[in-house]
């Protein structure tokens, strides 16, 4: 089986304070720390655990600057085989149509069985690539995959609905799952698989090289225009009532009738 | 000059972040409060640890280890020390470098055994008279025939209640002080374990007494040469003390991540105390201290990996053993002050990094023999520039 696992590089804010840059639609990205985005490293985990079990090959497929190489390397510790970085700056990367169209021009000659994506990424929130792929590609798709087994020319998953409700699809492949975080327990890079990790194959691209015209992929061609990022302004409404418990009881009452609220 | 970790070193850090955050830190609670942990709970993490390749990380591949160098093992340290307690760090089974003197046989029956976690060593050379002054340790080893007949005590030994087999160094020639290093296992008559000491810090890594009666070690058991005992203590004392203040690093990130994370949350008069400048200088001066002492560590393992015989690579790692650590008490000392009276609380993990840095400054040598060894240093050889 043939599998493919997409994977981003996205800025981890959980201690960095997020500012904007000086073009007001970016962030700014000098002092943030970047890893893999975490439904991507979940999507890492099930395509090896689709390839331990049916085996076959997964290769992983990134655009990304060359900081995303450890992360791509720890993929390749992991298990998966082979791996394909997109570095190209006239890529608008923000736009999740484009972006598929660029990943999926990288994927369209390996007939893959399988794709897998992560359900949405961390920084953008798109939750789109994994779509705008499966239709450039002419793949099925499923999207907040829970659960995976493999069939015979087909995959049956577990999606995860509103309210907790599961659904269960058959999907015929070739495919794209876009898997939901918690699908599985993504494992730790062993250390004495790091080396040979280092000797992987690590395939750099750019738009030229996987026959993609520029204008269709850069910001100019992108029919959605990023106008803006701004931080909304942060009001406060509260207001402290004061008294004994029952002179407040009384005036919270009086502000609940007065607003047409009792 | 290029300060950058190579993309094989970072992998490292992270995948070592992963399992201490994955495999380690679900136990720290349970091994604070009950002073160690299950031995099933212990077997299950070496396997893991095993599995995951943290076991003699920095071993020749040849025999099993993971065959990257000092550095690599310093950053593994850091990495899980600044995500668990050193103790739970050190409850890897991580066998000593110095087992490399092992002779073919001795590699079948200890360092391959060790290396697959099957088995695991205790260091056994400080004795209730000689601490710093390890010269003066009072075991003795005679030859008898074909064995060698150990008398003496030994004292501190860590996880020497748990170890299945000890390092011993005795003194073999009296006459020049001379000492020799045996394997010696636990079951042999007249080894004993004797006290276990309850300690500040640290908890679960056991201190114990080893006392020696008559104890008859047969001669495939010296490890090394005969005589030649203080060449692997010293070796063994250099690499531990580099370790020490790698988890001086490790630990100290943490503290400062505590401490940061707390002011930030921490509401009074009406906002974080992290907007005070107060608290502002006192994590300033904890970022930068950690800052210095990161980079003179990992000069040093550098350098230590290039060029381990190299012109005072044993004051470079005084330097680093003397600096990290007592920045290390600085800093957590510092970091527990931010966090006020909850600080004092055995509910937050900086009351536990509060106990476990005060050892730092002693074992493996105390900052004072740091001190000795750079001053004599600076007599000798003048101020060093690298």
């Amino acid at each position: 089986m043939k599998i493919l696992v997409c994977t981003k590089l996205v800025p981890d804010t959980s201690e960095s304070d997020v500012s904007i840059d000086k073009t007001g639609k970016d962030i700014a990205t000098n002092g943030l720390k970047f890893d893999i985005n975490e439904a991507d490293n979940y999507a890492v985990e099930e395509a090896i655990l689709t390839r331990e079990a049916k085996e076959g090959e997964v290769d992983v497929l990134c655009m990304a600057p060359q900081s995303a190489d450890v992360v791509i390397r720890m993929a390749l510790a992991k298990g998966c085989e082979r791996a394909l970085r997109i570095e190209d700056p006239r890529v608008n990367v923000r736009n999740p149509l484009q972006a598929a169209k660029v990943l999926a021009a990288a994927a369209k000659d390996q007939a893959y069985d399988l794709i897998f994506t992560g359900c949405m990424s961390s920084d953008d929130k798109n939750m789109s690539v994994g779509a705008a792929l499966a239709e450039e590609l002419g793949m099925n798709h499923a999207a907040m995959v829970k659960h995976v087994e493999i069939g015979d020319g087909k995959v049956t998953v577990q999606r995860e609905l509103e309210g907790g409700l599961l659904e269960v699809s058959e999907v015929a492949l070739p495919a794209v799952l876009s898997v939901q975080t918690g699908i599985n327990t993504p494992r730790y890079a062993p250390v004495r698989e790091l080396r040979k990790a280092m000797k992987k194959e690590l395939k750099v691209v750019n738009l030229d090289d996987i026959g993609v015209d520029e204008n269709q992929v850069n910001e100019a061609g992108s029919k959605v225009e990023l106008l803006k990022l701004y931080y909304p302004e942060v009001i406060s409404n509260a207001e402290m009532i004061e008294g004994t418990p029952e002179e407040k009881a009384e005036q919270i009452a009086f502000k609940l009738v007065k607003g047409g609220l009792l | 000059m290029n300060f950058a970790l190579s993309e094989e070193l970072e992998m490292i850090r992270k995948s070592a972040l992963d399992f201490a955050t994955n495999e380690l830190l679900p136990y720290e609670k349970e091994n604070e409060e009950n002073d160690g942990l299950p031995e099933e709970t212990v077997k299950k993490i070496y396997a893991k640890a095993k599995d995951a390749g943290f076991v003699a990380v920095s071993m020749p591949e040849e025999v099993g280890g993971g065959g990257f160098g000092t550095l690599a093992e310093v950053l593994t340290i850091e990495a899980i020390t600044s995500v668990v307690s050193g103790a739970m760090y050190w409850l890897l089974p991580n066998p000593s470098a110095i087992l490399l003197a092992c002779n073919e046989e001795q590699k079948k029956r200890y360092l391959t055994p060790a290396i697959n976690c099957e088995k695991h060593e205790c260091f056994a050379l400080t004795e209730p008279e000689a601490g710093s002054d390890a010269g003066n340790i009072k075991t003795t080893a005679v030859k008898k025939g074909n064995k060698w007949v150990l008398n003496g005590t030994k004292r501190f030994i860590s996880h020497a209640d748990t170890a299945d087999f000890a390092i011993v160094f005795a003194i073999s020639d009296p006459e020049n002080r001379l000492a020799t290093a045996f394997l010696v296992d636990k079951g042999t008559p007249g080894f004993r374990v004797g006290q276990t000491h309850k300690t500040m810090g640290y908890m679960g890594y056991h201190q114990a007494e080893l006392v020696f009666e008559d104890c008859e070690v047969p001669e495939e058991n010296i490890l090394g040469e005969v005589h030649k005992g203080w060449d692997l203590s010293n070796k063994w004392l250099r690499a531990g003390r580099l370790l020490t203040a790698a988890e001086s690093l490790g630990q100290s990130a943490r503290a400062i991540k505590l401490a940061r994370d707390y002011s930030i949350q921490r509401v009074q008069f009406g906002q974080p105390v992290g907007d005070f400048q107060a608290v502002q200088f006192m994590l300033a001066e904890c970022a930068a201290e950690l800052y210095a002492a990161r980079w003179m560590v990992y000069k040093t393992a550098w350098e230590e990996e290039r060029n381990p015989d190299g012109r005072a690579m044993n004051e470079m790692i005084a330097y680093c053993k003397y600096f990290a650590t007592e920045a290390h008490g600085r800093i957590v000392d510092k970091c527990l002050q931010i966090h006020g009276g909850m600080g004092y609380m055995k509910e937050s993990p900086i009351e536990m990094l509060y106990r476990d840095a005060r050892i730092e400054r002693i074992w493996e040598g105390t900052s004072q023999i740091q001190l000795r060894i750079i001053g004599n240093g600076l007599r000798k050889r003048g101020v060093l520039h690298f």
